[in-house]
């Protein structure tokens, strides 16, 4: 068989309509060569005028220090590592769309890789702001990295969790960056051959480095992104490993838990999915995308967060069941008494984070639900919702109450500096994607251009004698016959 | 770089470009490169084209970014300033397995991509002469290089065969140059010039 081996009939086209390679570059570029709607623009300043709040709050926060927050004697990390938890875990769905699906040959990821991929740098962009900013003396923040330093030399300690962080942090971001990248480099060289302004001209030639679209390019390009996304699939669950050490590895009633690694990693694929949800409805109808993101699309990925949220939900069980069966009193209190009482101070919380996460992505074990857009996208939302009051109630319930009574902390709840924070990691999150939706291809031309054949809607009957044909023995029979 | 002729044939499919391909080969003719706008599996193969060795450069960096961690933490945590965390060992392996991890997918990824670059004398600001500019949108485009020897109009008769939708003679400059797409090649001598 030619490696333009066709598809399983059975399986519903991928791209739809009736495309040629030809319509497919000039649909996604479309956005790109035309000017920015209304919408984009209100969505834009928006974003825009959000990053300026949060700009604000960070600012008050290096000036006056950590105490704009209303952290207490007991309760020292609470929105900020919350937030920095949830933005990394949504970060998570980018990487497993690309890396872990190509490993797994799943040809869907295409539709929507790019967007998925970019949604990842922007997260661990704002994740990345919240520890940075909670070290209140910013300014020394570059003694976290290992140099030789006047001070002695003065190392940080690598046997701690929180320095396996900044590595894991520093690392996903570079190459889900550099991964990314790659995989832009021959679509931007599509933009440029097309662009008939000088400045689109200048921009894309320099940002496409050259790229030409030779076949020992591509063959190396091929290769690189294999390798990359073999790097990553390891390299995306030791991440949120790391991060759930941040806990897992004290000895805190409540956070010192075996399970954390793998619960941690299932929780932050299921709100990224939901994330790319949320993002891509919204996308695929602005920019008319809706034959490249198609409903197949938003089924598969519906399914994949109805399994991580069962997993979840596992999870949260074993852990009450752990505490329960443990007999360890510290810990069966932080389980019992300060989260399933919904009584207690916190109850509330745990009661929506079960409730968002576990019970209710279960609708999406129906078809019909799972191909609505409408019930798609509130799920979405309300799934993030959850995940944020997971490690609402992984850190601030395992630390507001402390092993005697005297030293249970008042009530916490955030100041407004603490929540312009959080809305200014949206500012920044937004005001990059509206611009990435703007400049950049949101779904991968080449990479659409390759699946068509196999998975695009006019194609999946017809097969030509030429394609049967194996190279390979042509090839060999070449080689032979001088 | 020197400057050459070329005889550039289009396709319009690659279930044409494959069997054109293995005809040019056989023909003995010298292809100088086929510019496609997405991968095309097995065409490196039919090319004969050898395989990169891109992963081997990504396993050296690899290592590397492990021996990097593993001795710097060493040297770090039991040379330079031991700490005696009570009384546990200094060399603490377990503990140093996530940063080494790290380290290693950060040098090879990194390095791979430097080197993918590098190879491709990809960089920003570089620009290249591919043929065609529809070869990032939809031509599958096949570039023969034309030697002293060849019977230039043959040769496009030929390719004419293969299936190409459209063939036509180029000088232009292999390589990479800084600067506009825009500016003149000379011609090698009166055969038609078509500047990208």
């Amino acid at each position: 068989m030619s490696s333009l081996k066709y598809e399983s009939q059975v399986r519903p086209p991928l791209v739809s309509g009736d495309k040629s390679y030809h319509d497919i570059t000039v649909d996604i570029i479309r956005p790109i060569e035309n000017r920015p709607s209304r919408l984009w623009w209100i969505g834009f300043l928006t974003a825009v005028l959000l990053l300026c709040f949060g700009i604000f709050s960070v600012t008050r926060e290096v000036i006056y220090g950590v105490g704009q927050w209303n952290l207490n004697k007991t309760v020292g990390w609470a929105w900020d590592i919350t937030n920095f938890v949830w933005w990394i875990g949504i970060g998570h769905a980018g990487t497993l769309i690309s890396a872990i699906l190509l490993l797994f040959r799943q040809q869907w990821r295409t539709g929507v890789n790019r967007a998925a991929e970019a949604m990842t740098i922007f997260a661990v962009l704002c994740a990345g702001q919240f520890p940075i900013w909670h070290m209140g003396r910013v300014w020394v923040a570059f003694f976290t990295l290992p140099y030789p330093n006047t001070r002695g030399s003065l190392w940080p300690n690598f046997n701690s969790p929180l320095l396996w962080d900044v590595f894991a942090i520093s690392t996903y971001f570079t190459v889900s960056l550099l991964f990314w990248y790659c995989g832009l480099l021959p679509d931007l060289a599509t933009i440029r051959d097309r662009a008939k302004l000088k400045w689109r001209k200048f921009f894309y030639g320099a940002a496409s480095f050259g790229w030409s679209g030779s076949t020992k390019h591509w063959q190396r390009h091929e290769a690189l992104s294999l390798v990359l996304a073999g790097l990553s699939t390891p390299l995306v669950l030791s991440v949120h490993t790391i991060v759930s050490f941040d806990f897992a590895t004290s000895v805190v009633p409540g956070w010192h838990t075996t399970i954390f690694p793998p619960y941690f990693v299932a929780g932050a694929v299921f709100s990224g999915f939901a994330m790319v949800q949320s993002l891509l409805i919204i996308t695929r109808k602005v920019l008319k995308l809706e034959e490249y993101i198609t409903i197949e699309h938003i089924d598969v990925m519906n399914k994949i967060i109805v399994l991580t949220g069962s997993i979840v939900g596992i999870a949260y069980l074993t852990e009450l069941f752990i505490a329960w069966y443990g007999q360890n009193p510290y810990e069966s209190f932080a389980f019992l008494q300060n989260r399933v009482n919904l009584l207690s101070p916190y109850g509330w919380a745990y009661y929506i984070m079960m409730g968002c996460n576990v019970l209710s992505p279960q609708i999406f074990w129906f078809r019909k639900l799972r191909r609505n857009l409408v019930v798609t996208f509130f799920m979405s939302v309300i799934v993030n919702i959850g995940m944020w009051f997971e490690r609402f109630v992984i850190i601030v319930t395992s630390v507001y109450r402390e092993y005697i009574p005297s030293g249970w902390s008042t009530y916490y709840t955030p100041t407004i500096w603490e929540i312009g924070f959080y809305m200014g990691t949206f500012g920044l999150f937004f005001t990059f994607y509206f611009l990435f939706s703007k400049f950049f291809p949101v779904v991968a031309v080449a990479e659409i251009k390759h699946i068509l054949k196999k998975a695009g809607e006019n194609y999946k009957a017809e097969m030509g004698p030429e394609e049967k044909e194996s190279i390979e023995a042509f090839a060999h029979e070449y080689e032979h016959a001088h | 770089m020197s400057i050459k002729r070329f005889v550039v044939g289009s396709f319009d499919d690659e279930a044409v470009l494959f069997p054109a391909v293995k005809k040019v080969r056989v023909a003995g003719y010298k292809i100088h490169d086929v510019y496609t706008p997405m991968p095309i599996h097995g065409l490196d193969t039919a090319m004969g084209l050898r395989d990169t060795s891109i992963h081997t450069a990504g396993f050296l960096y690899g290592i590397t970014g492990t021996t990097t961690a593993l001795s710097g933490i060493s040297y770090t945590l039991i040379y330079d300033w031991p700490l005696n965390f009570g009384g546990k060992p200094h060399f603490a392996l377990p503990a140093w397995i996530p940063i080494t991890f790290e380290l290693t997918v950060l040098f090879a990824s990194v390095g791979m991509v430097l080197t993918f670059c590098y190879l491709c004398q990809m960089a920003p600001f570089v620009r290249k002469h591919h043929f065609s500019l529809r070869s990032t949108d939809d031509l599958f485009v096949m570039v023969i290089e034309c030697t002293p020897k060849t019977n230039v109009a043959d040769l496009e008769a030929f390719m004419k065969t293969t299936g190409a939708s459209d063939v036509h003679v180029q000088d232009a400059e292999t390589g990479w140059w800084l600067g506009t797409y825009s500016r003149n090649i000379p011609s090698v001598d009166n055969a038609k010039t078509i500047l990208v």
